[in-house]
């Protein structure tokens, strides 16, 4: 047990280290969610006046959508690095050293949850600035930032995995670019359940982002229904345990055809 | 005590019935270096991933300082160092860095890790560069940081993949000499793999040939020159005489055997070439047919490949499909 505190520890030290070398990556990626905010916003003010949108201001809306969003679009790529280091040689370096497995794959979890959380926290700023409302306050901003992070922890460990099995990065980007619309429009990011045709209603009661939104906005409402930010979130960590289950099993199958 | 590794009857076949491994054995003894020498392809990185505990084998049996390979693969891991194709090294992260992540990842504290990277830059001639990004090196420089990161915890057993591949002239000669110094320390066996027949030649205290997954013929370079049995003597003329008057000439003479006429050329295998050119000389005179030129060569490493193996070295690295070129690269 030490050694894979330890071990974790290391290869995480390491990869942060990596992270705070070249900072404005953490800052340049949040182009994308800045444009969703602020164009998105001002796009679609008008729709909340739809009977049946069930929200007054759509920034107080779309803050949630768009850290989500921004979680899965983030993370998707971890796979990329993955490559790199499979590349380079550098897993392969680690393997042959007495560092448990687990302690790597833990190692990109805990790196993509704090450059997610750090997002989430940036995006949630910029939402205020802009005129965004979060009245559930203390107890609901970090429901939000905790289901991004697991959102984020899953699409990492899907990315790895993939990474790590078909060691292809065409692959990695073509995924990434069929998921990212039909995840983030396939959910309630953008638009009140209410108001989506019911095919798409149903769809996205399946898509892990909708529990991610679901779960968020639940505990971000001025009376916050906390069984239901449990029953979502609880649905997300199965999902989060199960995504890094899978990747550390991909370790196994990488060595098996290396 | 055991040996440093030993290994028998590895088999591994890749997807689309690759067969890497046919049933290879080799030993290294305490403090031996071993050199694995062979074309692209043959199986050497295969071998070392499995030694490494970095894949398993489809059969066989491998053990690394007493430890079995499958079933101990964490107590293997302890006491190898590996230095594989591909550096491994962070390129972003500066050598010091690099060296004490390493000796953490292995179980040094910080003092100790930080101690252990200074005294392996000081030993090999990284001192002043340790403190930039390794991305800023050459790759010599690179590769003798790649050695460092194998020896940070003072393993028992060193694996070097094909460590001079890509160098130019001047840096694989300084990592030769690197190497030749590691050979000095009892304490640590070494496993080199190579395809160039020189570097095997000279810092291999023992040699594996392999082809095509099974070690072909083993023994010190000396050694398996020596089987050869002499040396070979070329003669030349500037126009073809008659060969039946050659053989006549040669067929008498003692200790010369082997004569292949090729046009103007003649080869022969004689047990000290040395003396036997001038008999070859004079009889050639005597028999009317003066040689234009005579030429002494020991027996190489590729005599003995061809031998072995049935063909030449360099026709063997060369034959590979540009397939199992790539998968042998990978691998």
């Amino acid at each position: 047990m030490t050694a894979l505190v330890t071990g974790t520890w290391w290869m995480t030290h390491r990869r942060l280290t990596a992270l705070l070398r070249n900072p404005a990556v953490l800052v340049l990626t949040l182009a994308q969610p800045m444009i969703w905010l602020f164009l998105f916003g001002e796009l679609f003010k008008k729709v909340v006046e739809l009977p049946g949108f069930g929200t007054q201001s759509y920034i107080d809306y779309i803050v949630p959508g768009v850290v989500i969003m921004n979680a899965v679009s983030l993370n998707s790529f971890a796979g990329m690095a993955t490559m790199d280091e499979i590349e380079r040689g550098t897993l392969n370096r680690f393997l042959v050293t007495p560092v448990r497995r687990s302690a790597i794959a833990n190692a990109g979890v805990v790196e993509q949850a704090i450059s997610t959380a750090f997002q989430s926290l940036v995006i949630v700023l910029l939402g205020w600035a802009a005129g965004a409302h979060y009245p559930g306050g203390a107890a609901g901003l970090p429901a939000l930032v905790a289901a991004a992070v697991l959102v984020g922890v899953v699409l990492a460990a899907l990315s790895n995995t993939l990474a790590l099995l078909v060691r292809d990065r065409n692959t990695i980007i073509g995924l990434n670019v069929m998921l990212l619309l039909p995840l983030t429009f396939l959910s309630s990011a953008f638009m009140a359940k209410g108001l989506m045709p019911p095919w798409i209603r149903h769809v996205s009661a399946a898509n892990p982002v909708s529990w991610a939104l679901d779960a968020a906005r639940a505990a971000l409402s001025a009376d916050p229904d906390w069984g239901s930010a449990a029953l979502h979130g609880s649905w997300l960590l199965v999902l989060t345990v199960a995504a890094v289950s899978l990747a550390i099993f991909s370790f196994r199958s990488y060595q098996r055809s290396q | 005590m055991a040996h440093a590794i030993e290994a028998a009857g590895l088999v591994k076949t890749y997807p689309g019935d690759v067969r890497a491994l046919d049933g290879l054995a080799v030993t290294v003894g305490r403090g031996e270096i071993l050199g694995l020498l062979g074309p692209n392809g043959a199986g050497k990185s295969t071998t070392v991933k499995i030694l490494t505990t970095l894949i398993r084998p489809d059969a066989g049996a491998a053990a690394v300082a007493g430890h079995d390979v499958l079933r101990r693969p964490d107590r293997v891991r302890r006491v190898i160092g590996v230095v594989s194709q591909r550096s491994g090294a962070d390129p972003d992260a500066s050598g010091v860095a690099n060296l004490v992540l390493q000796g953490r990842l292995y179980g040094l504290g910080g003092g100790d890790a930080r101690r252990r990277a200074a005294e392996l830059l000081a030993r090999f001639g990284l001192e002043d560069a340790g403190s930039r990004p390794v991305k800023t090196y050459s790759g010599g420089m690179r590769r003798r940081l790649d050695v460092a990161l194998g020896l940070v915890h003072r393993p028992q057993v060193l694996f070097l993949d094909e460590p001079t591949t890509g160098l130019d002239p001047e840096a694989r000669a300084s990592m030769w000499a690197e190497i030749a110094r590691l050979a000095g320390d009892d304490a640590l066996a070494i496993l080199l793999t190579t395809h160039y027949l020189e570097e095997a030649d000279r810092l291999a205290q023992r040699l594996a040939i392999v082809d095509r997954g099974r070690v072909v013929a083993e023994g010190t370079p000396d050694g398996l020159k020596g089987e050869l049995r002499g040396d070979a003597v070329h003669v030349e003329w500037a126009e073809a005489p008659p060969e039946p008057l050659l053989r006549e000439a040669l067929g008498r003479l003692p200790g010369v055997r082997e004569v292949v006429v090729d046009g103007p050329r003649l080869s022969a295998r004689a047990d000290d070439g040395a003396a036997a050119v001038p008999a070859v000389l004079a009889a050639l005179d005597q028999a009317g047919v003066p040689a234009a030129a005579a030429t002494v060569a020991r027996p190489s490493l590729d005599d003995v490949y061809l031998r072995y193996a049935g063909r030449r070295f360099a026709h063997a690295d060369a034959a590979q499909t540009p397939e199992a070129a790539a998968a042998g690269g990978a691998r």
